[in-house]
């Protein structure tokens, strides 16, 4: 597909016309990954001899881990097409997206912070790559209540855009702030297997089909609220219109 | 079947249940808010294809 | 631009400019801590350091949605928007106004505040040095929150939303610093970083904040 071809899915109609067909196709692939990913690393695999049978959580944690980051390096790239190309179809998929992201945030927290009791000790310890984890939940807060609190949805996109680079630019300030903080307590201890050099392969086959269940299931979200979006815009589009008269 | 958990049976067990709650209530929300809106349109459409 | 700056500073000053509420918000916090944690002078001369750098930080953000707010209700900001002066120029001038009220203020309070918190002696120094470098980032990406929710009627739940996550770099490389100060240890790591941070701040988000009041005026 070349790249001028892809700007005609930026028309809104067209969107939702093809989205129509791909949409149902995505899902199906999604959960038969999600599925049979989980299932194979669920029951299918041994313990890890050190980390025992809470190895089985990485399947969980390291895909939402990817896709926490991943969703927002997409807002990130959907957000410079809005500010340059002005097409709507990218500021209202970004918007779609924010929300996926953050639970996907949440997921990797809670199972980081739920692997973490067995080995640390602790429910919560301020490892670094959890404690960043946490800062970047808070940017999509801040970008959500952003996209809620403004009427004018031009405005909305441009605000919410402009956020999402600043916020860009914190995030990885405060991925190396953080890492700096916190150097001195548990070096090397963080949860390493989110490092696929250390994942043995038998191991990283079935994570690998899950992360690519998350992968699937991402877009697949992103394309059912993006569709959302489009419609309840032009929704209050038409509303706007009837007021006028 | 059911592996054995050993004694990480409970982290193991709820991040497995945290986390397949937290995506199936993203989608299902997604799914309703999705619904909700689209027939929200057809109302506002059919109206104005009336009215204009 | 000189006169923007001395008109919001007279503004500030004046009796409803909320001045002194920084000096006194911070002192709240400070009086507030050893009621929280208990009176023992060892604990509060650990804590001190982040104390007083999060008893800054709060204060700053409190008086943040103040720099745009006047101007924009009574409809100056949309004449200064069309005035020769750049969009850029206006929100360091408003950046400026604010930490010379505000952040000024809380670097030459912060030894007394540390005294109240059991500060050790080797740490005043670098302490209100690295207020002294950090407050203006804080002023500058407080500048940039303040022009996001400028136009809304209660923002200011929002804008801490919207700062605060955008204040921890600043803050760790500050507190760090202060830490180290006391302790005796070499600070020029987290100095540098925050005086980096400080530089890059004050050189680059007043294009990002120009551009969204633009979007905010329209």
């Amino acid at each position: 597909m070349s790249l001028n071809s892809l700007w005609e899915y930026a028309n809104p109609k067209k969107f939702i016309q093809t989205t129509e067909k791909v949409l149902p196709l995505f899902s199906v692939l999604a959960v038969v990954c999600l599925v049979v990913g989980l299932i194979w690393g669920f029951f299918f695999t041994p313990d890890d001899y050190r980390q025992g049978s809470t190895v089985k959580i990485i399947y969980l944690h390291v895909p939402a881990a990817l896709m926490a980051i991943n969703a927002w390096l997409m807002m990130l790239v959907t957000s410079l097409i809005w500010i340059v190309r002005r097409h709507h179809v990218s500021a209202l998929a970004a918007r779609a997206a924010a929300p996926v992201g953050a639970v996907m945030t949440v997921i990797a927290l809670a199972t980081g912070a739920i692997w973490g009791e067995p080995m640390w000790g602790t429910w919560w310890a301020w490892d670094p790559r959890l404690t960043s984890f946490l800062i970047l939940f808070l940017f999509y807060l801040g970008y959500i209540a952003l996209w809620e609190a403004i009427e004018n949805d031009d405005t909305a996109a441009d605000l919410t855009s402009i956020l999402c680079l600043v916020g860009s630019v914190f995030a990885l300030l405060s991925r190396y702030a953080v890492n700096f903080w916190n150097q001195g307590l548990h070096q090397g201890a963080s949860l390493s297997l989110d490092k696929e050099e250390n994942v043995a392969d038998v191991f990283y086959f079935p994570l690998l089909v899950c992360i690519a269940g998350f992968v699937l299931l991402f877009i697949a979200m992103v394309l059912l609220r993006t569709r959302t979006e489009i419609r309840a815009r032009r929704m209050r589009a038409l509303l706007a219109r009837e007021r006028m008269g | 079947m059911m592996p054995d958990l050993g004694k990480y049976a409970e982290a193991v067990l709820s991040s497995y249940a945290v986390s397949l709650a937290l995506l199936i209530v993203l989608v299902w929300l997604s799914l309703r808010r999705s619904a909700k809106v689209a027939k929200q349109l057809e109302d506002v459409e059919q109206k104005a294809r009336r009215h204009g | 631009m000189i006169a923007l700056l001395t008109r919001d500073l007279k503004l500030a000053m004046r009796a409803g400019g909320g001045f002194g509420l920084g000096l006194a918000f911070f002192l709240i916090v400070v009086t507030l801590v050893p009621f929280g944690v208990g009176p023992q002078s060892e604990l509060l001369a650990k804590i001190a350091p982040g104390i007083l750098w999060l008893g800054a930080l709060l204060a700053c953000l409190l008086s943040l949605d103040r720099i745009f707010a006047l101007d924009w209700e009574d409809g100056s900001l949309d004449l200064l928007a069309t005035s020769p002066l750049p969009m850029e120029g206006i929100v360091t001038v408003k950046a400026l106004a604010h930490w010379l009220t505000t952040g000024l203020p809380l670097v030459l309070a912060a030894p007394l505040f540390g005294l109240l918190l059991s500060l050790p002696p080797a740490g005043y120094g670098p302490l209100v040095l690295s207020l002294l470098l950090g407050t203006p980032a804080l002023s500058v990406i407080g500048t940039f929150g303040a022009a996001l929710t400028v136009g809304l009627k209660r923002g200011g739940l929002l804008l801490s939303l919207l700062v605060l996550p955008l204040y921890v770099p600043t803050l760790i490389f500050g507190a760090e610093m202060a830490r180290r100060g006391v302790e005796g240890l070499e600070t020029t790591t987290p100095l540098l970083m925050l005086a980096g941070i400080t530089c890059g701040t004050i050189a680059l988000l007043p294009f990002a904040s120009a551009a969204v009041l633009k979007v905010n005026l329209r």
